[in-house]
């Protein structure tokens, strides 16, 4: 699944980023089973908080789609 | 893992030399570069980019050294033009900064991991180097314990553990780079798998070294971002044979792939494994779980409905007491140049000189000065909001809601700031990261009613649109008022949406915030980089300002007129004082007024006369200097200038048909286009620093110059026709 579909207070492990800015999303730290937990989303729905690697991190949809997910 | 040895260098300091501070953003960076340099800073844009230098000195030892503060970058590989910078200047070739001959590099001790990402890039450059953990304070309220002396022995290198908000952090920093000196890093330690190093030798051996002048130590980290990003295309440099160079590289990656290593993953998996792995000796964790600091704020802070509340909220305090702490400092600063000139004035025998010194130079310097209140308040504000870590809530916040209208959820404040004044406002779009959205927040910011509009508003409408009630406590005056207000928004949002479609998008930079953990600020540092900024307007748009003030000077000034005497005698049978008379007279003979004139045919569309246009000129130093060029055009008496002026625009009438000259339709069509217009010198100014290039002001005063032309002519047609028709 994408981050994006990822409900708010469960942890996920990182599967996979795909798209243009794969380095740019794991240079933040989203590697290849790591894990992530989704913190909450904006007024709007987007952007989406996540905690990764002990930091707090704010994505847009367009970055979200890039990461696939799995719930643990 | 293997301990090292740490070969420390403690000689490097016994000379001048330059320290470059590098390290994340949110890390404390800035404060370390503040509180070692002090107000021994010069901050200036780097050639041809919108990037800042920030440069300063400090003595430790009795010795002079130079201290730059690089950007804030999450990695070397990036492009984003802020840590090219960084990335130039640490392997070497950037041409406009130093070489750093030492490092401090600065590592958030509650984000470890990730800062010690760049920090194992950086290493790999074998610059000498002194790691600095920041945020202590925060990792111990997260159960996080770091051995400063077991991550000295993984990475080889000098560790100390300071608190970047303390007063002191400036003299632990000295302390420890005398004490413990700094030790230049092996490349190579976080164990890069065989296949990838080969590569990297490769690439090094067959094409860097040969066909590129960059220094021995550099060729690896250049190999890496190159083989990750698989094409010369967005290189630096102007390399030789770069088919033979896209054929290695090709090549290379695919050797990698076959020996089942992903070519553009490898090289930042590999770091974070290792990172992993080596913390295990020096970090221990403990479980915690109850909520921090953070945390708990951010649940109310950050709420879906409380999260906005709270930061109108903000806004509205910050710019209610901007707004009232400014306004005694900006009274002052008026009445002093005010008093400054007249004495001048007097002091000196009149004349042209006089009345460059007075009304050019002096003038010319108050307008500069009069922002300063404004500029130096909100980035008071900016930056204790920033240090304690609201402003990245404020644009998560607000991002959903901005991105809708085209622009980024840090666009909020320097909009609204824009309501005080556009200069402050478009300075601190420099909180955007990403360019296109701050040049588009730039461009639209003067759309925001500033405060310079009200006294024209104030007048037209005192003068033109009838004081009646429509319905309860709002009369049609206030309604007129709202709705200026309320035009100008619109104009933004809709100039926005038009210019995100147009403006090229370049590469996409990909919206990644980083929510820092909550902290109090440190004060001095705050308080250094307001007056900075106020430092920074004086310097480079000051210059701009003055010389546009002096060329105004000389436009009403020139042609000289001297009264003959059957002028003198017909002011004497008007009953009008003189004084008045003849610099009404100078003004309405001057280039000024011919501009006036020769403009009619133009704006006469708009129900402008020449009188107006004159003022339209001269109104370019600021825009309630429109009310002064009118008073001036009619000769009002400086006691009774408001109420005089209003009597004797209602009472102008046409000299060919006798009806009164101005009516609501005139008053609303210029007060449309003074909404809109780029009346106002001091923006281009600010705006030519900001972007670093003529180029934007020019298109700013253009399209809104435009823009302000047909809504003027539109707004006096409708008027007429339906108005007064």
């Amino acid at each position: 699944m994408l981050l994006s579909d990822a409900r708010v207070q469960q942890k996920y492990e990182v599967k996979q980023i795909q798209g243009e800015e794969l380095v740019r999303i794991m240079e933040m730290g989203l590697t290849p089973g790591s894990v992530c937990e989704v913190i909450r989303r904006a007024p709007m729905g987007y952007p989406i908080e996540i905690k990764i690697r002990g930091y707090l991190l704010s994505l847009r949809k367009k970055e979200t789609d890039a990461v696939e997910v799995s719930p643990i | 893992m293997s301990n090292q040895t740490i070969n420390v260098q403690k000689e490097l300091l016994r000379q001048p030399s330059t320290i470059a501070l590098v390290g994340n953003p949110n890390t404390g960076k800035s404060t370390i570069f503040n509180a070692l340099t002090g107000l021994r800073q010069k901050i200036a844009n780097y050639p041809g980019i919108t990037v800042e230098r920030k440069m300063g000195t400090t003595i430790i030892n009795g010795v002079l050294h130079k201290i730059i503060d690089l950007p804030g970058a999450y990695s070397l590989n990036h492009k984003k033009a802020d840590e090219r910078i960084t990335y130039e200047t640490l392997i070497g070739s950037y041409d406009h900064e130093e070489k750093p001959d030492l490092l401090l590099m600065v590592v958030d001790a509650s984000n470890l991991e990730r800062n010690l990402f760049l920090a194992s890039q950086v290493m790999d450059l074998q610059i000498p180097m002194l790691m600095v953990l920041t945020m202590s304070d925060i990792a111990d309220e997260r159960g996080i314990r770091i051995q400063s002396q077991q991550l000295s022995k993984v990475w080889g290198v000098p560790v100390i553990s300071i608190n970047a908000r303390s007063k002191q952090c400036d003299v632990q920093i000295k302390q420890a780079l005398v004490e413990q000196g700094v030790a230049t890093p092996k490349p190579f330690q976080w164990n890069p798998s065989k296949p990838l190093r080969q590569a990297v030798e490769r690439l090094d051996k067959e094409w860097l070294s040969e066909h590129t002048q960059l220094p021995e130590r550099a060729r690896p980290i250049e190999a890496l971002r190159l083989l990750a990003e698989g094409s010369l295309e967005d290189s630096f440099y102007q390399y030789s044979e770069e088919g033979k160079a896209k054929k290695l590289i090709e090549e290379l990656q695919n050797t990698l792939e076959a020996q089942g290593e992903n070519p553009t993953a490898a090289e930042v998996v590999q770091r974070y494994r290792f990172i992993g792995d080596s913390s295990e000796g020096s970090v221990t964790k403990e479980q915690r779980d109850e909520q921090t600091w953070t945390d708990r704020l951010d649940n109310v802070l950050t709420h879906r409905v409380a999260g906005p509340v709270i930061f109108v909220l903000v806004l509205l305090v910050m710019f209610q007491s901007i707004f009232s702490w400014a306004t005694p400092f900006m009274d002052m600063i008026d009445m002093l140049f005010i008093e400054f000139g007249a004495f001048v004035g007097s002091s000196l025998p009149a004349g042209l000189l006089n009345s460059l010194l007075v009304d050019g130079i002096i003038a010319g310097l108050g307008g500069v000065v009069i922002f300063l209140p404004q500029i130096i308040f909100l980035f008071l504000f900016i930056y204790f909001l920033e240090g304690t870590g609201y402003m990245a809530r404020a644009a998560f916040v607000m991002d959903g809601f901005m991105t809708k209208v085209g622009l980024h959820g840090r666009s909020v404040v320097p909009l609204m700031s824009g309501f005080a004044c556009a200069i402050p406002g478009i300075m601190a779009t420099r909180t955007i990261e990403n360019w296109r959205d701050r040049l588009i927040t730039i461009m639209i910011l003067p759309f925001m009613a500033c405060s310079a509009r009200l006294p024209v508003y104030a007048v037209m409408i005192a003068a033109f649109v009838p004081d009646k009630r429509v319905i309860g406590f709002l009369t049609l005056q206030g309604l007129v008022f709202f709705g200026l207000y309320l035009f100008g928004i619109v104009m933004a949002v809709g100039s926005a949406a038009v210019m995100k479609r147009i403006f090229p998008t370049g590469k996409p930079t990909p919206f990644l915030m980083e929510l820092p953990p909550y902290k109090w600020p440190n004060v001095s540092s705050v308080v250094i980089q307001s007056l900075e900024r106020g430092k920074i307007f004086v310097t480079e748009a000051g210059k701009i300002i003055v010389a546009i003030s002096i060329i105004l000077w000389v436009l009403a000034s020139f042609p000289t007129y001297e009264p003959t005497a059957s002028d003198l005698a017909d002011m004497d049978a008007n009953g009008q004082t003189s004084e008045q008379m003849i610099s009404t007279l100078q003004l309405n003979q001057s280039y000024a007024g011919t501009f006036g004139q020769w403009i009619e045919p133009a704006i006469e569309p708009l129900g402008f006369d020449w009188k107006i246009g004159i003022g339209l000129l001269t109104s370019f130093a600021a825009r309630e200097v429109m009310v002064g060029t009118l008073n001036t055009i009619y000769s009002i008496e400086e006691t009774e200038e408001q109420l005089g002026l209003i009597e004797r625009l209602r009472s102008e009438t046409d000299p060919e048909t006798g009806l009164p000259k101005y009516t609501l339709a005139t008053a609303l069509s210029l007060m449309i286009f003074f909404a809109i217009a780029m009346q106002c010198m001091s923006t281009l100014a600010i705006v030519k620093r900001e972007t670093n290039s003529w180029k934007w002001p020019l298109v700013m005063f253009g399209y809104m110059t435009v823009l302000a032309y047909f809504s003027a002519w539109i707004t006096y047609e409708w008027a007429n026709t339906f108005l007064l028709g």
